[in-house]
Parts: C-alpha cells; structure tokens; sequence
C-alpha cells in the first residue's frame, strides 16, 4: 500500500531532517509511530500525503512512485487517505457537519446524497448533538472527534491520525484508540502518531515505528 | 462514545435509514456556507471599490452614448440646411439677385425651401459682434438665404453652384461640411476619451481585483491547505474562490450601476425642470435632454452585469495560477 525507500528529506542547506527512512505499510495494518517531539514525526505523515516532496529516495504509494505524479493524481491519491492533524485544521467558519462532510462536498457530491451518512458518523463519535455548532464553541476532545469524523466520512484506505489524543484526558484518549482498532478491524490501515506511551501500552499488537535522530526503527 | 460498528456498516446503515423514512433529513442543516469566507473587512472594501469603478465606468460609457447620440442629431439637423451668401457687389443690384437666386434655388430638386434673411434680420445677425443701436445701412453686408434640404434626396451641389455662378456671380454656397466635419471629429474625439476612460477605470478595476484575490488566497491559506488534503482538486477551490468574488462583484456592481443609473435618471429631471433657464438651453443644445434612453440603462446595466462576471472570472484564473505554481 504504501512504502519508502532510504527517503532523505532536508529544508534549504541544513542537517537532514530525515535519513535513509525505509519502511511499508500493508493494508489492514496497525502500527504507531513515535518518538520524541521533534523526531519528525509529522514531517513523515506529510511526506506521506505529499504536503512535502522528500531530496532522495523513493516514495511508492498505492503502487505509484510519488515523485512521478501529476497534480490531478495526487489529489485522486489523497481521496483515499484520511488525516486526523494534531492541530484539528477544522474550518471555523464552517458547522460541525459542514466540516465533517467537507471531504465528500470537494468531490462534489449533492448534499441529499451524503447527509445522513454525515449525520449517522456524528451521532457514532458522540457529537449528534453538536453538529449544527461552529468549532470555536467546541471543547478540545469534541474538535478531535469532528476531524476524525472527517478523516473517516469518505472510508479511507489508509489512516493517518497524528497526536490523536494530545488534547483529550486519558478515557477520552482510550475511547478514540478503540475507534482506531475498531476501524483498523474493518479494513482500513491506520498509522498513529504519538509520544504517549500509554496509549501504545494498550494495543500492544500494534507495529512500533520508532522515529530518533532521523532515523526509523521498526519493532514489530 | 458506543463501541462503533464497522464503519462501512455504519454507512450502509445511514443509507437505508434514508431509504426508509428521511428521518435524517428532519435535522439536517438548512444551510451550506460557502468554503471561502465572504463577509470580511477585504470583501467589504472590494465591494465599495468595485461599486466607485463600476459607476464611473457607466458615467463614462453613458457619456460618451451621450455625446454619440448629441452629434447624430446636430449632424442630422445640420446637414439639412445650407446657407447662401450674396456680397455687396457695385453694380448690382442686391434685392434682384436674392430674387434670382432664390428662385433657382426653389426649383432645384431636393431644396425644400429658400427662405430670404432680410436687411434687418441679416444685421440682427451681425449685433452680437457689433453691438445694438448701430446704423449700419451705410455698411456693405452681406445677406442671407436659408436653404432647407430634403436630407433623403440631396441636390447636386456642385450643379447648383455652377447654375447661382452664372446667373448671381457674388453668390457662395455654403453647405456647412466644414462645420460639420468639425462637429465630427470632435464627437469622435469625445467618444474616444470616454472609451480611453472606461477601459483605464475597466483596468484599474482588474488590478484591484487581481490583488484582493491574491490577498484572500494568502489569508485563506490554511483553508487551501485543509481543502487540499481533503482530497479538493485546484479547479475546485478556484471555483469556491470565483463564487466568492462573483457574489462581491455582484455586490459592488449592482450598488455602482444602481447608482449610475439614479444619477443619470436625476440628472434629467434637473435639466427638465431648468429647461427655462438660459444655462439649460445651452446644455440641452449639446446634449439634448441628458437622456440616454432605454438602451442606454440596459448597456449600463450589461456592463454591471459583465463587471461582476470579469470579478468572478479573473479571480478564478489568478487562484488557479496560484494553485498551479505551488506544484
């Protein structure tokens, strides 16, 4: 589904932020990612969307080499990856439905169409109730719930969630862990990254990928 | 938070819900916002910028369809009239020879009417250069024949010259072209400043345009960015751009073109309920009665419309270059 390949990655003429990163993701896995802060934990998730193109290496994602596609492909790639960021990225303008259906609004899908699927995913993560709200009013565990909601609404293949449960107490924190395990079960490949090692402790079946000094260790 | 189902049961389950009752649909949202902010301190200050360009560029287009539809008119009227002179001649007898050409001038095909100045009414032309109460009998003037033209059946001039040569010698034939080249040019003149006015307002217009998208597109840029990882292609977001920027255009176009239209509108009750006076003559003698006509208002109101569509349009092209040039 996804793999790299001694990817390198340097701003300007610095250090490199990333070195000779080699690792896959098979569909239907599990794995947390984590490290210090700092590690370039979120720079791998945004090579992994293509928000940053890497200086070396190789980066294959669906079976396409990343650095052969074109815009409209990109984006077609993206549709399948659903990003849970750790600042919530949540548009605050927008309700909390309008937020969570914004992923199948952009494919231009009617609205009568995916209304009740929106409705249906709200009421699961807990926050039926809040959809008509602007993200402004919303308590930190709720805007993490509205920008899983939003990461799930179009069934990605792959999962991408970083520092999921930063802003949330620990039985929030386990609560969203067992929606992960939950999505993982039925099919989607989910990556977590996080330096909360409790949260690891509790899904020990999951693969650890161990980001230090630029490198990645891999226990699996 | 209940233990999820597998979420694609969970949606396959939201879908036949749909099917079965429209229960979710009772408390959807009524609305759907637009994904780029309309309502901000820079669409505010473009609208007002667009609603001054869009007057000015209809004050312009309306005064040049002004001066266009003036020049027809005094052309029209000029060239339906013509002028004979007759100079004092020793010798000759000056009331005999304005009989005689008149005469022929009244049996040329085309000439309505030949209408005889007399001696007073011909000094009464000269007053306003020589002043009232002068005796000028002693004076050799000239006098006048004010030929009607038929404007659909115009006489050979240069015939009619030959015939009043021969029989009136002092006689000169004036058919005004000269004045109404003059008259010509300068309303073309004039229509082309208007045009020159309201392509630079038009420009000046865009440049604001162009720089207020660049600026929503930096200020936005953390919704770009979000839309972009959601999976929105560039033609996408452009279009939420052009949306945003068609409704301010719309805006600002309505409220200058509204205003245009009432100023114009304002302008020709003034000039009608000062017909009476002095001034009000002389402008209407220039521009009629400041009417520009039903056609006039929907020329106005088509460059309202087309300023809006040319907001939403160029808005959308900058974006997408943008979005192209991030790669």
């Amino acid at each position: 589904m996804l793999s790299f390949e001694n990817v390198g990655l340097r701003y300007g003429v610095g250090p490199e932020t990333l070195r000779d990163i080699t690792f896959n993701i098979a569909p239907r896995s599990f794995q947390f990612l984590t490290g210090p802060s700092g590690a370039g934990k979120t720079t791998l998730m945004r090579l992994i969307i293509m928000a940053l193109k890497p200086t070396r290496g190789l980066i294959n994602i669906f079976g396409r080499d990343s650095a052969t596609l074109e815009k409209d492909e990109i984006t077609e790639t993206r549709r399948q990856i659903g990003v849970v960021f750790q600042d919530f990225r949540l548009l605050d303008h927008l309700t909390v439905y309008e937020n969570v259906a914004l992923p199948l609004r952009v494919l231009g899908r009617e609205e009568a169409g995916y209304r009740s699927e929106v409705i249906e995913l709200l009421k699961w993560v807990g926050l039926g109730e809040r959809k008509h709200s602007l993200p402004t009013v919303l308590s930190g565990g709720e805007k993490q719930r509205a920008s899983i909601a939003r990461a799930l609404i179009s069934q990605p293949k792959l999962l991408l969630a970083d520092e999921p449960t930063g802003n949330v107490d620990p039985t929030l924190a386990r609560r969203i862990l067992r929606l992960f395990v939950e999505l993982h079960k039925s099919g989607t490949a989910v990556v977590i990254a996080t330096h909360d090692l409790s949260l690891m402790d509790q899904y020990e079946a999951a693969r650890r990928l161990v980001l230090a000094d630029g490198r990645l260790h891999i226990f699996e | 938070m209940a233990p999820p189902p597998l979420l694609a049961a969970l949606l396959a389950r939201a879908g036949a819900l749909r099917k079965q009752n429209g229960a979710a649909e009772e408390d959807a949202p009524a609305f759907r916002s637009p994904l780029v902010p309309t309502d901000s301190v820079a669409g505010r200050s473009l609208v007002i910028v667009i609603a001054i360009m869009t007057f000015l560029a209809a004050l312009a287009a309306g005064a040049a369809l002004l001066v266009s539809q003036a020049s027809v008119e005094w052309r029209a009227e000029a060239s339906s009239e013509a002028s004979l002179q007759l100079r004092p001649t020793p010798g000759r007898d000056m009331e005999a020879d304005l009989k005689k050409a008149a005469e022929i001038l009244r049996n040329t095909p085309g000439v309505r009417d030949a209408q005889i100045y007399t001696k007073a009414e011909s000094e009464a032309l000269l007053s306003p250069w020589l002043g009232e109460g002068l005796d000028l009998s002693e004076l050799p003037t000239p006098r006048i024949i004010v030929v009607k033209l038929d404007p659909k059946q115009r006489p050979d001039l240069l015939i009619l010259r030959a015939d009043l040569a021969e029989a009136v010698p002092s006689a000169v034939l004036d058919d005004h072209h000269l004045f109404l080249e003059r008259l010509g040019d300068m309303a073309r003149a004039a229509v082309a400043v208007s045009a020159l006015i309201f392509i630079l307002i038009v420009g000046a217009m865009g440049i604001a345009v162009a720089s207020a998208t660049r600026a929503a597109v930096a200020t936005n840029r953390e919704i770009v960015e979000v839309l972009h990882i959601v999976g929105a292609a560039d033609t996408f977001i452009a279009r939420e751009f052009q949306r945003r920027f068609l409704a301010l255009g719309l805006r600002g176009a309505a409220i200058g073109g509204g205003a245009a239209i009432a100023f114009l509108l304002l302008a020709r009750i003034l000039t009608r309920s000062w017909r009476a006076t002095a001034g009000a003559e002389q402008l209407e003698a220039m521009f009629g009665d400041f009417s520009i006509g039903p056609e006039g208002f929907v020329i106005i109101l088509m460059l309202a419309g087309g300023i809006a569509l040319v907001t939403g349009y160029l808005s959308q092209a900058i974006v997408l270059r943008h979005l192209r040039r991030l790669g």
